[in-house]
């Protein structure tokens, strides 16, 4: 993407204005804000969030707001409809003459994993099926992590939550595999989508570039170590966030409307991935009492065979 | 100028006088042909509103709350599954303290699942903070959704407010309609300029926060209690405005030759209509009957109930609902806005109508029994589940057919 011409050649190149204020009762380490941070610096102030319930619903607590721009809370099925409402009411009322066009604003639906891979998916489906003008960004801690680490539907194999614990009888924990997200919007052929990481700003930032000029739904999966629910130190959150990215495991990627899926981020040597689940205890019981080779190597070939399909890197 | 129309209809049209902004949409029997009236008008530019499809009643219900914390004007409409669908959001979007109108059209619950009215959907919602209108008529509908959004918007209330129609008697009857002008409506209805909540990019706002920390909770939860009370006060000023405009009256209550009754039957919705003629088949023979017809439920007007049923000597409630286990819901209601009056009445307890069963003359004469005995000698009755002795014959028919009669 060499040529392609861009404000942001480098992490200084983002703009240096917070409009996600520092304080709020998240968790120290939380890579889910990191990337929100960087995402909504890059999108500006002029912006509506639409929350679904989840972690960074508590970061609206009354009477604060870290945000400079607006904020509604809605419930945990349905942000995409509440974006629908609010995009629907502003182009009406701008039609009606009722309000300048220079108050018109972006509206984001903010969600984790929970709500966008399992409770909101009809409502997102809907979005989607109307076209609707918005930024989806989803921050995927692989858990229902608020209500303190519960199995979701973007929970990896081999993940132990609290409700897929690790037993004699279950002994890698999460059974299944977590579901394609990326693709299941990808199948409702959205104007853009991409997957983006906090230890990666400038890759981050200028998806929110391309995006922007794009009309319709704009999908941002950010990665978000969880200190609490992975289980590992908070000062830690940039390496597992860039060996979730050098291990393969977290493919950053984007594709604008029916075009190819392009990788923006191509591990050049990829690491095993051993070293990105010995750093989270919740990988714990693949190493210790016993090493369990079976698990690890299943992970291992999943990540080979994802790679192994990707056909055209960028340069 | 009269025109015929079925509630439904008369329900649309109050959403187009009242010319609003936003119609978020989902189709389910019997409240259907309100939305296929209005998405025929916005298609073809009679109305100026954004129709639009959602994927369920409760994505229909975050939009339509949204909308409304957008600024906008916005109408949407619902019944029974629906309702319970989109639960969630009728406590959310009152807690935003959004106006916004929707039409419910009555439909008895699942399971087993059917298609007829009675009242438990609506009075599932009775706790949300959404305001309730009950009406009779085809014409009391397209009234009362005017008068809902000067309540709503009225910024001593601003709370969504629900207007309730039965399904299939009032939804697919077609009754003389008086469709005030739209110049009319307008000049009454006003324009809505939101003060407290919109989305503007020059002046952010959060809505809709979590709060840390019971007091806090319970401060917004009592203001939207005091808020609803308050409501009881703007109906009065909106229904007074609207009479000098329209010249049709509307109270909080409804009553039918209650003056000088000395027994009083307490009904809701169009089965009132069947209760109007059980009074004066009682006059008839000389009982002194009325009726009174619960309009607003929500605030419960507990003065005016007490003003007008106190010193009577029988009322007897038939809830066109049941909740399981208790009984009649509204009776419960009544009963505690008379219970420290000095001349309570005796209140006798009826359900009936249940998933749209008919309430013959039979049933309203047995009523009427109940009423005479209890005022003569004092004697009341345990609550009653009405049903003729034709419709208990037909269950047992079904029964037969299904193997189910006499048998475990």
């Amino acid at each position: 993407m060499s040529a392609e011409a861009t404000a942001y050649r480098k992490l200084k190149d983002l703009p240096k204005d917070e409009v996600v204020l520092p304080g709020t009762s998240l968790c120290a380490g939380c890579g889910g804000l990191e990337a929100f941070r960087l995402f909504a610096k890059v999108l500006g102030d002029r912006v509506m969030y639409v929350n679904a319930a989840g972690c960074f619903t508590m970061l609206a607590a009354f009477p604060y707001t870290p945000f400079r721009g607006s904020w509604l809370f809605t419930t945990m099925g349905s942000a995409p409809a509440g974006a629908q409402g609010i995009r629907d009411a502003l182009d009406v009322l701008m039609a009606r003459g009722r309000m300048k066009p220079e108050d018109d604003v972006q509206v984001v639906v903010v969600a984790g994993d929970g709500s966008t891979y399992d409770m909101a998916v009809s409502a997102t489906s809907g979005a989607l099926g109307r076209k609707l003008d918005f930024w989806y960004f989803c921050y995927d801690n692989e858990s229902y992590g608020n209500t303190g680490v519960q199995m979701s539907s973007a929970t990896p194999f081999a993940v132990r939550t609290s409700t897929t614990p690790v037993t004699a009888r279950t002994p890698d924990g999460m059974e299944g595999e977590r579901k394609d997200i990326f693709e299941i919007w990808r199948a409702h052929h959205p104007a853009y989508l991409a997957t983006v990481s906090p230890r990666y700003p400038v890759d981050l930032a200028r998806k929110v570039e391309r995006a922007r000029a794009l009309r319709g739904p704009k999908l941002f999966l950010a990665a978000a170590p969880c200190p609490t629910g992975w289980e590992f130190d908070p000062a830690r959150t940039n390496e597992q966030a860039r060996l979730q990215v050098e291990a393969g495991i977290f493919p950053l990627k984007e594709a604008i409307g029916d075009g190819p899926v392009v990788h923006t981020v191509v591990p050049g040597r990829r690491r095993p991935v051993e070293e990105y689940l010995r750093g989270e205890g919740r990988f714990r019981h693949l190493f210790a009492p016993v090493r369990r080779d079976e698990a690890v190597a299943k992970i291992q070939a999943r990540v080979d065979r994802y790679w192994s399909a990707v056909s055209a890197p960028a340069p | 100028m009269k025109q015929m129309m079925t509630g439904n209809t008369a329900a649309a049209w109050g959403a187009r006088l009242a010319d609003v902004d936003y119609v978020p949409a989902f189709p389910i029997t019997p409240q259907t042909e309100i939305i296929e009236a209005l998405a025929g008008w916005c298609a073809e530019g009679a109305m100026a509103a954004r129709f639009v499809t959602l994927d369920s009643e409760h994505s229909m219900l975050t939009a339509a709350g949204a909308a409304a914390a957008a600024g906008a004007r916005v109408f949407t409409a619902t019944s029974s599954q629906g309702l319970l669908y989109g639960f969630e959001l009728l406590y959310n979007t009152a807690g935003w303290r959004v106006p916004f109108v929707l039409v419910n059209v009555s439909r008895g619950l699942a399971a087993p699942v059917t298609l007829e009215t009675d009242h438990n959907d609506i009075l599932a919602a009775r706790d949300s903070g959404c305001l309730q209108i009950h009406a009779e008529t085809c014409q009391e509908v397209l009234d009362s959704v005017l008068m809902a959004y000067r309540i709503a918007e009225d910024r001593r209330v601003l709370l969504p407010v629900i207007v309730n129609l039965d399904g299939f008697t009032l939804s697919f009857t077609r009754e003389p309609v008086d469709v005030p002008s739209s110049a009319d409506a307008a000049a009454y209805v006003g324009t809505y300029e939101p003060r407290h909540a919109y989305v503007r990019g020059e002046r952010p706002m959060a809505q809709g926060v979590a709060v840390l920390g019971g007091a806090a909770y319970s401060h917004f939860r009592y203001q939207m209690h005091l808020a609803a009370q308050n409501a009881l006060a703007v109906h009065e000023d909106v229904a007074a405005a609207f009479a000098t405009r329209f010249g049709r009256r509307y109270g909080l209550v409804d009553e039918y030759r209650l003056d000088d009754a000395d027994l009083a039957l307490v009904m809701s919705n169009s089965y009132a209509t069947k209760g109007r003629a059980a009074v004066d088949r009682a006059r008839a023979a000389g009982v002194r009957l009325g009726l009174l017809r619960l309009r607003v439920i929500r605030p419960f007007p507990i003065a005016a109930l007490r003003e007008r049923l106190a010193g009577r000597s029988a009322v007897a409630v038939i809830d066109q609902n049941l909740s399981i286990g208790a009984g009649g819901i509204l009776v419960r209601e009544i009963a505690h806005a008379l219970y420290d009056h000095p001349s309570r009445p005796r209140l006798l307890s009826y359900v009936g109508g249940l998933g749209g069963k008919d309430l013959s003359e039979a049933e309203f004469s047995a009523i009427v029994d109940d009423l005479v005995r209890a005022a003569d000698t004092g004697e009341v009755p345990a609550p009653r589940l009405l049903m003729t002795e034709p419709e208990a014959a037909q269950v047992h028919t079904l029964l037969a057919i299904a193997g189910k009669d006499g048998g475990t």
